[in-house]
């Protein structure tokens, strides 16, 4: 009776002392959705508009993920395992938070300003999207196999509703019937795939997964091995559950229809936000194979081959199926296939170079290299997709299409616009002097050399390297509408204010530039954070 | 204040820096503008000027180095430096831009859009010519395309969105082969050999320290030098254009508003040849000195063939652009013609192949004066009776005499007329192919035969004959004070090139002599594979 007194001592002591104080952010952005439907409630507090209190909520929790961020670096703050090792408390998990966060404002000032949700709908719309915010931020910071579906399901319950929000119209009901049933499915399997790794280690731990495993793996023991076989099949399914939330080819379906039916800033949203969160987690998950025998690490090599030929197969054929698209809408949730299957490139290559043979000093260099491609890409993409996606909405409000036969010419009436589509069109692309094209070297990189550990990742660097050329074709459509096409006559007129918007646009757009020309800052942050993911120092 | 290290930087950046003032002008300010713009091309040509007055004769090495760290985890450097081959080339190129942006006064549309990309433009190519980090210069080469992409694009010809994307796919296809050449050099260099070389752990960016590298033959393997050179080659290929990569060129230039056509024939393909002289060859002289015979069969099939499409042509503009093909087949003929000695791998008769390269130095010059002088003169014509079908014409000798008078002496420059400067690179290739192969040699010789026939067709069937037989004739008007300063300024290069080449000579011939001497020990420093290969070539 006593020791189980002194357990729960423990665990409250943890929790209260530890865990919380760690856990803030992620509170604030509770108390933020209680207090925008309490100010529903309340006659008094009624005529408060949901987005200041959405916005305020979520520039505390940018700040003290900033400062949580600040105090790792400086070393004030240390890396733990939180809530009795359901979360992670690392400078990668704090990264990934501070970003969501960053994106989170970024993307309530752009409801802001293209007026979606109107004053009736904010409260639903900014708890919907704080909280889908939030299942992101425990998906980065996951440390345990429940916490990885509960995160899952945290950023894909509220996403459904939000890319059906757009009421009374067909198309967004279906995107978003489309896309539970499909999540339903990817869910279901992916909590198969988890029950089955944790039957067989007999524990939900990510970092024990490796060493449990080991256990229970002979030596030697190839495919045909029934644990080797169920580990595999496991590994897969949870697989599946992340290439759904990536929308990687073959579990894109949803994709471009959800993208399609959700208003764009829903889909800015989608396509950058829950890309991090799954990458997060993707990462963890690749890494929980560390630690075991040389028959798990093999497992793990083996799955990381599989990875890249799924990158390489989702970026040719978002980049093909992009071409034949004429709603940008939907061109670009097909260019978010694509991308997403650059990011991959760089999760195949870090499992490669971390499960190979011959590890080494310089593999583990590489391994770095990697987690900091990956995370210049995510940086770089959230500004060129939402600054795309941004553009978009804006141009809706005022021609009502997104066709982009519509936006012929368009360059004559808002340049501003235009040019901010240029720089996120050209950093999409890949070309220098944008940031896309050096978080794209950086990932080349890491991928060309797993090529010296196998033969197959030249497919995958070849892959890449095509689809750069590939990307080109449907990209400049966009270009070639607005800036060679003659705007016709009586179309309607794009006119916009530029002081709150232009300038939110080039805010926006201007970063893909200076991430381009001055990577040198962000580069060496990055590689801190992969160093202390991968080796602790 | 302007020494040879800053000098290089402010003709790299004075383009942009008009470029951007130039945001600042009143729309209707079409006049101002035009002549703010020219002052900015003014200005650089000028700062070229001063470059050459800080040269030091007789040194042909690198002068005027700058090193400042840019992105430092990547070893990558701001690294600019210019010898007798980039001087030449930058002298020639700001030429070209001061003489194409006095013929852009009668661009009428989007005029502060057209003269903001050229001078965009004009910055990636200087920045070209300076950059000694590979890094940079792929930056500045990828630059080159956005502007251009847009200057054909928007102020082309009927076919321009077609021909704008050609070029723009060519360009980057053949830069993401770059792309990946850069980084088999990058991991290339990281060996613990190369340290000694570059003082730095991790990969280089620096173009001479790869040279010296490649060099010393034992950090490059001869698999790595013959991959690399075989991407390299076909990067640089395509711009220059060579035989089976040319076809985006004959597109690019027809549908190109005239004084884009003449950059792009003045100053873009020498670009190309620019590449192979800086990087391809001293970076893979085993690779080089393999596919030597490759290289002069293409260029001499590349003269040949353009000799003949140019002489199928009825459109003028277009004949003047396979013109460009055969030319600049001379200039891969003359760098390529490399004979090696057998038994010691040494180069036999090198003293033919630096003739061979001053012969390609100054192919790339005079065509650098003539060609754009051509397609001025096609443009002159073109601005009044606006076609260009070469059977349509005929009798402007007589309608125009000034003007033909001026054609005529271009046309011949182009054609090789001893005394002009077309024909001074023509004889040193020819005479330095008979070294390398008499057959060669004899085929290339009878380029300059069929160059002669189709220029002196189209000479006759323009200018000669009794009357002007196609549409407006009542639009033949004199050529304005403007043309005919335009028209004087190509001339005059034609004229003393043609008579005192030394012009040229004096500047690259000591750095070629140091660049054939290095090709030469590498190749004979890298091991070879096994000797049978070498001995069957």
């Amino acid at each position: 009776m006593n020791e189980i007194g002194l357990l729960v001592q423990r665990l409250l002591d943890e929790t209260t002392k530890t865990s919380v104080g760690l856990f803030v952010p992620e509170l604030v952005l509770s108390g933020t959705i209680v207090a925008m439907l309490l100010c529903r409630i309340l006659p008094l507090l009624w005529r408060v508009p949901a987005q200041w209190i959405a916005l305020l909520g979520a520039f505390t929790a940018f700040a003290w993920t900033l400062c949580q961020f600040d105090q790792l670096v400086g070393g004030t703050l240390q890396a733990k395992e939180i809530f009795t090792g359901l979360l992670m408390f690392d400078q990668f998990a704090t990264f990934f938070r501070m970003f969501l966060c960053l994106f989170l404002i970024l993307t309530i000032t752009l409801t802001v300003l293209s007026g979606i949700p109107d004053r009736e709908d904010g409260p639903d719309f900014y708890t919907l999207l704080l909280g889908a915010t939030l299942g992101m931020m425990i998906m980065a910071s996951a440390n345990h196999l429940l916490m990885v579906f509960l995160g899952v399901e945290m950023a894909s319950v509220p996403s459904y509703a939000m890319v059906g929000f757009l009421k009374g119209r067909k198309k967004s009901s279906e995107a978003a019937l489309k896309y539970v049933v499909y999540g339903a499915g990817a869910a279901g399997v992916m909590l198969y795939g988890i029950s089955l790794l944790a039957g067989l280690t007999g524990t939900g731990s990510l970092p024990e997964i490796g060493h449990r495993l080991s256990l229970i793996v002979s030596q030697g023991a190839g495919i045909g091995d029934p644990i080797v076989r169920t580990i595999v099949l496991a590994s897969l399914m949870v697989l599946v559950g992340l290439a759904f939330k990536l929308s990687v080819f073959p579990f894109h379906f949803w994709c471009p229809d959800v993208f399609e039916g959700a208003a764009a800033e829903v889909a800015g949203f989608l396509s950058v936000a829950s890309k991090a969160g799954a990458f997060a987690l993707l990462v963890r998950f690749g890494l929980a194979f560390s630690g075991g025998s040389a028959a798990v690490s093999e497992i793990a090599f083996a799955l990381g081959i599989g990875i890249g030929v799924l990158a390489a197969a989702a970026a040719t054929f978002g980049n093909l199926s992009a071409y034949g698209q004429t709603n940008i809408k939907r061109m670009l949730a097909y260019s978010t296939i694509a991308h997403a299957g650059y990011m991959l490139m760089a999760v195949s290559a870090l499992m490669v170079m971390k499960y190979s043979k011959h590890g080494g000093a310089e593999s583990t260099a590489v391994t770095l290299s990697c987690i900091e491609g990956l995370i210049y890409y995510l940086f770089v993409y959230l500004f060129m997709n939402l600054g795309a996606f941004a553009i978009v909405a804006l141009v809706r409000n005022q021609i009502f299409s997104e066709e982009i036969d519509d936006y012929n010419g368009l360059a004559t009436q808002c340049p501003l616009l235009c040019f901010c589509m240029a720089l996120c069109i050209f950093s999409l692309i890949g070309l220098p002097p944008m940031g896309g094209f050096f978080a794209k070297l950086v990932i080349f990189a890491s991928v060309f050399k797993a090529t010296s550990v196998h033969w197959a990742m030249w497919f995958v660097l070849g892959a890449g390297a095509i689809n750069t050329v590939f990307g080109l074709f449907y990209y400049i459509r966009i270009l070639k509408a607005m800036y060679l096409k003659p705007r016709p006559d009586g179309a309607r007129k794009v006119s916009y204010d530029l002081m709150p918007v232009g300038l939110f646009v080039l805010m926006i757009c201007l970063p893909t530039l200076g991430l381009g020309v001055l990577p040198a800052r962000f580069t060496e942050t990055f590689n801190n954070v992969a160093s202390v993911l991968l080796t602790g120092r | 204040m302007f020494t040879a290290e800053t000098l290089t930087s402010w003709i790299i950046f004075v383009p942009t820096i008009f470029a951007f003032f130039l945001v600042f002008f009143e729309k209707k300010a079409v006049e101002a503008m035009r002549v703010f713009a020219l002052a900015g091309t003014v200005v650089t040509f000028f700062l070229s000027l001063a470059l050459i007055g800080q040269f030091t004769a007789g040194d042909g090495g690198m002068q005027g180095l700058v090193k400042k760290e840019w992105i430092a985890s990547w070893n990558i450097n701001y690294q600019l430096g210019y010898d007798g081959i980039s001087l030449t080339l930058v002298v020639l190129s700001a030429f070209v831009f001061l003489v194409s942006m006095l013929a852009s006064w009668g661009i009428e549309k989007h005029v502060k859009g057209y003269l903001i990309l050229f001078l965009i433009l004009e910055t990636g190519v200087m920045g070209v010519f300076f950059a000694l980090d590979f890094f940079l210069f792929y930056v500045f080469w990828e630059v080159m395309l956005l502007p251009m992409y847009f200057l054909i694009g928007v102020w082309g010809g009927p076919r321009r969105e077609y021909a704008a994307i050609k070029f723009f796919l060519y360009t980057l296809a053949g830069g993401v082969l770059m792309l990946i050449a850069l980084l088999m050099y990058y991991f290339g260099s990281a060996t613990p050999e190369a340290m000694a070389i570059t003082g730095h752990s991790g990969g280089s960016f620096d173009l001479l320290k790869l040279a010296e590298m490649a060099q010393s033959g034992k950090i490059f393997s001869p698999g790595l030098q013959v991959a690399g050179f075989i991407l390299l080659f076909i990067g640089f290929a395509i711009k220059v254009p060579t035989f089976p990569f040319h076809t985006w060129l004959p597109d690019a230039h027809v549908e190109a508003p005239t004084p884009i056509s003449m950059i792009l024939a003045g100053v873009l393909l020498k670009l190309g040849g620019y590449g192979i002289i800086r990087i391809a060859f001293p970076l893979c002289p085993y690779g080089a000195q393999v596919g030597a015979y490759a290289l002069v069969a293409i260029g001499v099939i590349s003269i040949i063939y353009g000799a003949f499409a140019a002489l199928a042509q009825t459109d003028f503009k277009r004949m003047v652009a396979y013109s460009s093909v055969s030319h600049m087949g001379y200039v891969l003929l003359g760098i390529a013609v490399w004979k090696i000695s057998e038994v010691t791998g040494a180069a036999e008769g090198r003293d033919y192949w630096l003739m061979g390269m001053n012969g390609a130095m100054f192919q790339m010059i005079a065509h650098g004066v003539s060609s754009p002088g051509m397609f001025f003169m096609v443009g002159v014509i073109y601005d009044r009776v606006h076609h260009r079908d070469l059977n349509q014409f005929g009798g402007l000798s007589g309608l125009m005499p000034n003007y033909s008078g001026m054609a005529a002496v271009i046309f011949f420059a182009g054609l090789g007329l001893p005394g002009l400067c077309g024909f001074i690179g023509e004889v040193f290739v020819v005479l330095s192919a008979w070294n390398y192969s008499k057959t060669l040699a004899i085929v290339s010789a009878g380029g300059v035969i069929l160059t002669a026939g189709y220029i002196l067709w189209a000479l006759q069937r323009v200018y000669l004959g009794p009357v002007y037989k196609g549409p407006h004739p009542e639009a033949i008007t004199p050529m304005t004070s403007r043309e005919q300063a335009i028209g004087w300024l190509l001339i005059v290069p034609c004229l003393v090139l043609g008579v005192y080449p030394n012009f040229v000579f004096n500047y690259t011939n000591d750095s070629l002599t140091k660049l054939v001497e290095t090709l030469d020990s590498g190749y004979q420093n890298t091991p070879k594979p096994n000797t049978v290969q070498t001995t069957q070539k």
